[in-house]
């Protein structure tokens, strides 16, 4: 009997493993070549505070040319450098991404551990307004902020960063009541902690690993974001060079000095790209007992 | 709960819209006398103090009256509801597209997993996940456009849908446009709603039963994986509505997103108020429809909280 029963009792498979394996392979690729793109922008970007090939508002060159050696990415209609915009560029998106999400992390983590050592009904008025907020298109909430601040980078920045504070807030409450619930909140509680000692000592340090992948798929996005606010005309207005609003300047020009329709938006890409593959590589980093939802 | 949602976002409207600076300017000139200014002030009702216009307000959304612009002196309503002859082909016409797209690509993608086509999917669908769609809308006029002269590089008909056929001419490279885009993304969560059902055992104790793997997948395998797709779906057709918003202005089609822009410039307060409450307002019914699909279609959801919430939260 026991000799039937035996075999179908299942074996330690060997084929999860591997592709756990795989997995992992696959992911220190991904951390590299996101490390690699993201680090390339990030020092164009740095550089471009010491050091630009021209001043921006340069204007001796010739109009529409293609990439020369004096020129390194050609010139626009008023015959500004493009490299040095693209430099300068490269910054604003860089202040854009780590600007948003700092907010984001903030307003989110306040919000999030709020409405989870709350009352019943705060933490349902704040539940509510996430769901609407969540609901609501990132852009279309830009916008708005726009509107009522003005165009600026900072309005950019505060609007993209706070469409973001939801989502990490809704994040912070779920994992921060699952914290709250442990043994060791209440043993800490009995032991005389205070509501705001266990927040910082055990909540938040159990808490922040979750966020770093959703904060680092954010940077990207808001990047994205702002470089659409830009195209639109409410990003950052002159001299700030965006890349949003560079494409949306050559847009006319198109067939006359294609490289300035298509230099921005591949650094775009690779940025946004850069940041994902990044994000995707600092999950097993982050939180090793993470599966991908992906 | 819907409704609460919408007289949240009226009342938060209202009160940033209308710190949004003095509309009066927009309707005077430079060197405009104090009585000039009084008296335009008086014609908008932004005399009067912030109670009583909120008040007027909601008296007037209830009778479904959106007000009039400053500028153009137009019903927002009407010029809503006339612009929305644009947005809503492209919106919808992109979003059919987007999903002929994803469909079949993502569930091959799955299943086919292991081989040169899944991992070249990968690759490109991060791509996809990158690129900004008005980047794409400029390539893809620069290319198709006034390279081989394929396609109108941009407007409208002045006829609007008089001529079927010129207004979906117009129409065609802005939905191929947000289609590509939308439809990349799209396709990689119908790949992972994929992954997981052929890894799932009651697909397994089918096959075993007997059923042919065509008949498992469509008796079993669609409807667990369509749950978690519906409140996708319903993300992604108002990410294309505001896709669509973006990609008016590359191909200058006057549609709701050309209205919202010029009324931001123009601080016409009642139009931008007029175009993101109709935004706001579809956003949360899509939402809603999509949490009642989900629970018709699964049963398990139906006393458990919104799955609308959950996938977004996990997304």
């Amino acid at each position: 009997m026991t000799a039937t029963i035996l075999p179908t009792v299942p074996a330690p498979a060997p084929a999860p493993a591997a592709s756990a394996r795989r997995r992992r392979a696959r992911r220190s690729v991904n951390l590299a070549v996101g490390a690699a793109l993201f680090g390339l922008i990030a020092v164009i970007g740095l550089v471009s505070v010491f050091w630009t090939p021209f001043a921006y508002d340069d204007t001796t060159g010739d109009r529409l040319q293609p990439p020369s050696l004096e020129h390194w990415a050609g010139t626009d209609r008023l015959g500004r450098d493009l490299f040095t915009q693209l430099m300068i560029g490269a910054r604003l998106a860089l202040a854009v991404g780590f600007g948003s999400v700092l907010i984001a992390a903030i307003v989110g983590i306040t919000l999030g551990l709020a409405a989870a050592v709350a009352r019943r009904w705060v933490d349902d008025a704040i539940s509510s307004l996430l769901d609407i907020a969540i609901a609501f298109p990132t852009l279309l909430l830009a916008m708005l902020i726009v509107a009522w601040r003005g165009a600026s980078l900072d309005s950019a920045i505060l609007a993209i960063g706070l469409a973001g504070a939801a989502v990490i807030a809704r994040l912070t409450r779920i994992t921060a009541t699952r914290v709250l619930a442990m043994d060791y909140v209440t043993a800490a509680r009995t032991s005389g902690t205070g509501t705001l000692g266990i927040l910082r000592r055990h909540v938040l340090r159990n808490v922040w690993p979750t966020l770093i992948v959703p904060l680092a798929l954010q940077f990207g996005g808001a990047v994205g974001a702002e470089a659409s606010l830009s195209y639109l005309g409410l990003g950052s207005p002159p001299p700030n060079a965006s890349w949003g609003r560079m494409l949306q300047e050559a847009q006319s020009t198109v067939l006359v000095a294609p490289t300035a329709a298509i230099l921005p938006g591949i650094l775009l890409v690779a940025l946004i790209i850069g940041v994902n593959l990044l994000a995707d590589g600092l999950r097993d980093v982050a939180d090793p007992t993470s599966r991908s939802i992906r | 709960m819907l409704l609460l949602a919408f007289a949240l976002a009226v009342t938060i409207l209202f009160v940033v819209l209308r710190v949004l600076g003095n509309p009066v300017f927009a309707l005077i000139s430079v060197g405009a006398t104090d009585a000039e200014i009084a008296a335009a002030a008086a014609r908008l009702g932004v005399d009067r103090p912030i109670h009583e216009q909120f008040f007027a307000y909601i008296g007037q959304l209830l009778s479904f009256d959106l007000g009039q612009s400053f500028t153009n002196h137009l019903n927002v309503g009407d010029e809503i509801v006339r612009r929305l002859n644009v947005t809503l082909p492209l919106t919808l016409l992109s979003f059919t597209l987007s999903v002929l797209i994803a469909v079949p690509v993502g569930f091959f993608a799955a299943w086919k997993s292991r081989t040169w086509y899944g991992t070249t999917f990968s690759a490109v669908s991060q791509l996809g996940g990158a690129i900004p769609v008005f980047w794409v809308g400029i390539l893809l006029v620069a290319v198709l456009s006034l390279g081989w002269r394929l396609f109108p590089a941009g407007g409208f008909p002045r006829t609007d849908w008089e001529d079927p056929g010129a207004a979906l001419y117009s129409l065609a490279l802005p939905v191929i446009t947000i289609a590509i885009v939308a439809g990349s993304d799209l396709a990689r969560y119908v790949r992972s709603a994929t992954l997981d059902i052929l890894g799932q055992q009651y697909l397994r104790a089918a096959r075993a039963a007997g059923q042919s793997f065509a008949t498992a997948l469509w008796r079993h395998g669609v409807r667990n994986g369509v749950v978690p797709l519906i409140s996708i779906l319903a993300i992604q057709l108002s990410t294309t509505f505001v896709g669509a918003v973006i990609i008016e202005r590359v191909f200058a089609l006057p549609g709701l997103g050309d209205m919202l822009l010029v009324g931001i410039k123009e601080q016409d307060f009642p139009s931008v108020q007029g175009v993101l409450l109709f935004s706001t307002a579809l956003v949360l019914v899509l939402g809603f429809i999509a949490d009642v699909l989900q629970r018709i279609i699964d049963p398990r959801l139906r006393d458990s909280l919104s799955g609308n919430r959950r996938t977004k939260a996990l997304a």
